[in-house]
């Protein structure tokens, strides 16, 4: 078999765990007796199931039917439907009739019920089954089974399904150890993810995908494929994996500093060939196993503890090589550029794909307002930006501050304190006043929109206004 | 598909995960089974809302039954086919009553046509999508690419002596759909009822 057709099926079905896979190959000399409740019996005859009264074709070869004629629907695209005259047995001047043995005529009957074989073979067939029984009742069954088949409905699940259902199902009997709740946007965004890969062709997953950030002052991007995107994500969602004690999916290859970006550029050059579909399983895999740890780590509680201590503590750290982001933050960050990233294949590969659920973007939102004051700090010291000279404030103190106004849902109002960190935002102070839909926030984030470009409504002092959507663009990576 | 082989390790774990309790696990089950459920459901009922309302019917029973399965008896996804099929056709069933009820034409006899006949396209969907990769390959490549068994057999780099097996098969596999058992279980799912 070639590998192309199984690769979507091995995904599916990666612990075998379908007894009936598998393992035709071996068969290819006739004989699939034995193979996983398949089985054949010495006139060929199949069924699935060991206890004999399943098994097609019941009646004997040597069994004719009680009428003795059996009603066989013409093929599709025998003779008969060409219009022109049957071959006379008969006259035998032209070209001699075929003769088949009954073992091969039988072994013709799946491709005849398929109109799959030459004119001769339909022929030799059909003569055949005017006095074979048991022949004449398989081909009747087997022609009906073809009736059977029709084209896979490409029916795209509804996406909000998946959150319906399971919200239902856990209405009825709460968890005992719930998904917490700063995980739901990743665990629906990878799950929306996948969807959308397991709708994608073949070639699609070596389809183009330029990815997109914002570094300095300007954009920058890296070409890379479908496939390559989802390698990304397995390598940077592998942080997380690690700071939970999960295998590195980096495994040996080795990375100049642990960052999203160079732990990326480290598995790219690791593997000898370019990323393929294949990657999907592995970075399911994973994302199954993050959502699942993460659930027995925090206990289900989201609350922070109060003093560190490790696992269950709520304390937990993702160290991304340079900075580091608790758990419950890391987890909203990796669900965010999980969304990013499946829009940038989604455009490469034309499909649609919507923002995530309202109160799933309002918490990515949120965590791209806390992480702005440092955004500007760091632009502050790299001199990108001005430096607060006459506004320096005490930690903890009220500072000049810019109000952030979300629209759309999944918004809200944030006030962001401009010239410390450890400044608390205040609407005494407030300075300026920015206003953007929530998407159109997401894509500045993200590095998809330049913040001179960036659709905002601004009000107040302009340069406050400009640190701010210039640290938003910075808060984006690779 | 039963097999008297030990029950994978997935299935197994998936159960003792739901038993205890653990919403990650409902969300695997989901991603893994949706499509399936959701399909089966669909072609029954013909409808999307109706399939929808199936998909969520099957997995609460699941996650509320977690111990109604016994991966002894077979795959898990057997036997999440046989309850969305049971569960489907309930339905099929009960909104073609009601239909008759109300004074809609047709007769029992239609209903009862009309439920086996869904019943037996989901059941043959079923059988296709879970038999053997090489039989299926071999049956899309004759029905669908409307190959010629040399050709198809050429297609997979098999013998035609391989190739006319396959087909042969898989048709023989596809027509246990019309079988059904006493109950109007369907047997091939295996394991539940």
């Amino acid at each position: 078999m070639s590998e192309g057709t199984d690769r979507s099926e091995s995904f599916d079905d990666q612990d075998g765990r379908e007894g009936v896979h598998g393992d035709m190959d071996e068969g290819v000399d006739g004989n699939g007796a034995g193979h996983d409740g398949l089985r054949e019996d010495e006139d060929g005859h199949s069924g699935m199931h060991g206890d004999g009264h399943e098994d097609v074709g019941s009646g004997g070869d040597a069994e004719p039917r009680p009428d003795g004629s059996p009603r066989i629907p013409p093929p599709r695209a025998s003779v008969e439907d060409t219009g022109l005259p049957l071959p006379e047995p008969a006259a035998a001047p032209g070209p001699a009739p075929l003769v088949l043995e009954h073992r091969v005529l039988k072994s013709l009957l799946g491709a005849w019920a398929l109109a799959a074989c030459s004119a001769d073979e339909t022929t030799a067939v059909e003569e055949h089954l005017g006095h074979c029984g048991s022949c004449a009742e398989e081909a009747l069954r087997l022609r009906e089974a073809v009736g059977l088949l029709h084209p896979a409905e490409s029916l795209d699940l509804n996406p909000t399904l998946r959150t319906r259902v399971l919200t239902s199902c856990l209405g009825r009997r709460p968890p005992r150890i719930p998904v917490p709740e700063w995980a739901a946007p990743y665990d629906a965004e990878t799950a929306r993810l996948d969807a959308l890969l397991q709708d994608i062709g073949g070639s699609e997953w070596h389809a183009p995908v330029r990815l997109r950030w914002f570094e300095g002052d300007g954009p920058v991007s890296r070409r890379t494929t479908v496939a390559g995107v989802i390698a990304h994500l397995l390598t940077v969602d592998g942080l997380v994996a690690v700071a939970l004690g999960l295998d590195d999916p980096l495994g040996k290859a080795d990375a100049e500093r642990p960052t999203p970006q160079d732990r990326t550029e480290a598995y790219w050059r690791a593997s000898r060939v370019p990323p393929t579909r294949s990657v999907r399983g592995p970075w399911r895999e994973q994302s199954h196993s993050i959502v699942r740890t993460v659930s027995f780590v925090e206990g289900g509680t989201s609350h922070a503890g109060e003093t560190g201590g490790g696992k269950g503590s709520g304390r937990l750290t993702v160290a991304y090589g340079g900075f580091e982001l608790p758990l419950s933050d890391s987890m909203l960050d990796r669900a965010f550029e999980c969304w990013v990233h499946a829009g940038d294949i989604a455009d490469a590969v034309d499909y649609p794909y919507e923002p995530p659920a309202p109160r799933h973007l309002h918490r990515m939102i949120d965590l791209a307002a806390r992480m702005l004051p440092v955004s500007l700090a760091e632009r502050r010291r790299a001199g990108l930006s001005a430096p607060p000279v006459r506004h320096l404030v005490a930690a903890g103190a009220p500072g000049r501050s810019l109000r952030l106004e979300i629209e759309g849902s999944g918004g809200g109002e944030w006030l962001i304190p401009l010239d410390s960190p450890g400044a608390v935002g205040s609407a005494e102070r407030e300075v300026a006043h920015v206003a953007l839909d929530g998407v159109e926030f997401c894509r500045l984030a993200a590095g998809h929109v330049s913040p001179e470009e960036a659709a905002a409504g601004q009000d107040g002092d302009r340069e406050a206004i400009r640190d701010v959507l210039f640290a938003a663009a910075s808060l984006s990576r690779m | 598909m039963a097999t008297q082989d030990a029950p994978p390790r997935w299935d197994r774990k998936m159960q003792q995960r739901l038993s205890r309790g653990e919403a990650a696990a409902l969300g695997e089950l989901y991603d893994r089974f949706a499509s399936l459920v959701h399909g089966l459901a669909h072609r029954v009922l013909g409808d999307e809302r109706a399939a929808d309302g199936i998909t969520r019917e099957v997995f609460t029973h699941v996650w509320e039954n977690p111990d109604a399965y016994d991966p002894k008896q077979g795959p898990l996804r057997s036997w999440v086919a046989t309850l969305t099929h049971r569960l489907a056709v309930q339905r099929l069933r009960a909104t073609e009553t009601a239909a008759l009820a109300r004074g809609g034409d047709g007769t029992a006899e239609e209903l009862e046509r009309k439920v086996r006949s869904a019943s037996v396209a989901a059941r043959a969907d079923y059988i296709v999508t879970s038999m053997p990769t090489p039989l299926r390959a071999a049956l899309e490549l004759a029905y669908f690419q409307r190959r010629d068994y040399r050709q198809a057999a050429a297609d997979l780099g098999v013998t035609e002596d391989e190739a006319r097996r396959r087909l042969r098969l898989g048709l023989q596999l596809l027509s246990t759909a019309h079988d059904t058992g006493p109950t109007g279980a369907p047997p091939e799912y295996g394991g539940a009822r």
